[in-house]
């Protein structure tokens, strides 16, 4: 347990925190890259699940790119990348890499929630005469929802898994004080990164899980029956998708 | 390949035969390792899945605290998962595949409760009708029945191992991560690609005999699945595990 209490004495110690080194740098970094991160493959993978969930085309692809997206070491990719010609551009290779990583969950969960839309709610809005725009905003995304926000969770958690791995190849963030404690030989360090990396990753599951709740707990108000959405909160692979890093 | 002779080694292509040809012993080699961890990373995982899932079944007490634990496990990254384990092991392969089995039980309880679960609920009282013991049931009619949902846990946790595997190379038993990370140090692009390759097929060829070990194991699944194949575009064997997935999510 000498482990245990020298992990403490290293998170204890203040200039382990400030610095360009320092925790609260490395947590900055780590920050700035998962939400840069996120929001592009949001841009880019939302708008393309919701048009292929509403047209009905692309199904094959969500389930290849998500078995895809499964079965390619994101280590591999990232070291790929830093030795490829984009490597010169100094956060590139990681920014990319780590958005390639994000857009499976985040297509396969919004393209399933779209598809499982009740086909006949969709008839009748469409009935109603609603036009393809409407219905996708109106019907479709808003029941899409409870999935859409599991894909972004899954992603979040995703990505701040392969921050932490970008750190191996050169990035920034938390892995680096991880990487630096094995240089070093300076176990209590790994340690204590690795602690600060877990618990990164819990609280941003976390936050998301009581995101996705608050959002169903307001849309059951709402609505009445919308909790009969197929596909409730957190009902989708959600664990199984989420962290391959 | 690109380059003849040595000239690919010395201009330091991505593709390069010469580099094949020369250290296929250190390509087998980690390729080897990278087989033995997710081997026994998957194997381990399923020993300790199995009866977990059962007691996760059989007492509703156990179901939260073990879904709940195996979760907050995957949600660690795996560098930090490896790092963690360090202290305990020290710089040994037991690390990266302790690590790994760890990962692999959430989906590997996952898939064995929802297998179980969707056992329709009269071949069971059928076979307490024939005299079936608790433990004749669940070998002898639960377990052929939760195969198929069992099997696509199996091949995600293997496909997934195969590429966490890679993170190994920290604690220097990554299989053919080992290479990349020499590879990334010392600048051999050929090194990193024709490793990174590997370890893609590597996913690929253990996807591809799981689900052949599959078929030939439930042989009474074939025909409807065929059928229910033929309705959905694109390959019915492809789209198996993304639904056995949701199914078990739901459930």
């Amino acid at each position: 347990m000498d482990v245990v209490s020298r992990t403490w004495t290293w998170l204890a110690t203040g200039s382990h925190w400030s610095g360009p080194d320092g925790v609260w740098h490395r947590l900055a970094e780590h920050l700035e890259l998962t939400v840069v991160c996120l929001a592009l493959s949001c841009a880019v993978a939302l708008p393309l699940a919701v048009v292929l969930g509403h047209t009905g085309r692309g199904g094959a692809l969500a389930v290849n790119l998500s078995n895809a997206g499964r079965a390619v070491p994101t280590f591999a990719v990232l070291v790929l990348l830093t030795l490829g010609p984009l490597g010169t551009y100094d956060s590139w290779p990681t920014v990319i890499a780590l958005v390639l990583f994000a857009i499976p969950p985040l297509l396969t969960n919004a393209y399933v929630g779209m598809r499982e839309v009740d086909r006949d709610v969709v008839e009748a809005a469409r009935g109603m005469g609603m036009s393809g725009r409407q219905v996708i905003g109106r019907v479709e995304l808003p029941l899409a929802m409870p999935l859409v926000m599991t894909g972004v969770r899954s992603a979040a958690v995703q990505v701040v898994a392969t921050v932490s791995i970008a750190a191996i190849v050169g990035g920034g963030g938390l892995g680096r004080i991880i990487t630096a404690g094995f240089r070093l030989t300076d176990t209590p360090q790994v340690v204590a990164g690795a602690v600060l990396v877990a618990a990164l990753a819990l609280v941003v599951e976390g936050a998301f899980v009581l995101l996705e709740r608050w959002l169903g707990r307001r849309r059951r108000r709402g609505t009445a029956g919308a909790d009969r959405i197929p596909g409730a909160p957190g009902a989708d692979a959600g664990p199984v998708t989420a962290s391959a890093a | 390949m690109a380059g003849q002779g040595g000239n690919c080694l010395i201009d330091n292509d991505w593709i390069c035969g010469e580099y094949v040809r020369t250290r296929s012993h250190e390509l087998v080699d980690a390729t080897l390792q990278h087989i033995g961890i997710t081997l026994a990373s998957v194997g381990i995982g399923l020993l300790v899945a199995f009866p977990l899932a059962l007691a996760a079944r059989r007492w509703r007490g156990v179901a939260g605290p073990v879904l709940g634990l195996t979760t907050v496990l995957y949600t660690v990254p795996s560098l930090a998962m490896f790092s963690l384990l360090v202290p305990v092991f020290g710089l040994s392969a037991a690390v990266v595949v302790t690590g790994l089995v760890l990962y692999s039980l959430t989906i590997l309880v996952r898939n064995i409760l929802a297998g179980l679960a969707a056992v329709p609920e009269e071949a069971r009282e059928a076979a307490r009708g024939m005299g079936y013991g608790p433990i004749r049931l669940l070998f002898g009619v639960e377990l052929p029945l939760a195969l198929p949902a069992v099997m696509a846990g199996v091949r995600i946790a293997t496909v997934s191992t195969v590429s966490l595997t890679t993170v190994g190379a920290l604690t220097g038993y990554g299989g053919l991560g080992n290479l990349i990370y020499e590879g990334l140090h010392s600048v051999f692009k050929a090194q990193v690609l024709t490793a990174s390759v590997l370890c893609v097929l590597l996913a690929v060829v253990a996807d591809v005999l799981l689900l052949g070990l599959q078929r030939l194991l439930t042989p009474w699944a074939r025909k409807p699945r065929a059928r229910r194949g033929a309705g959905r575009s694109g390959g019915a064997g492809e789209a198996r595990p993304a639904r056995n997935e949701r199914k078990k999510a739901v459930a």
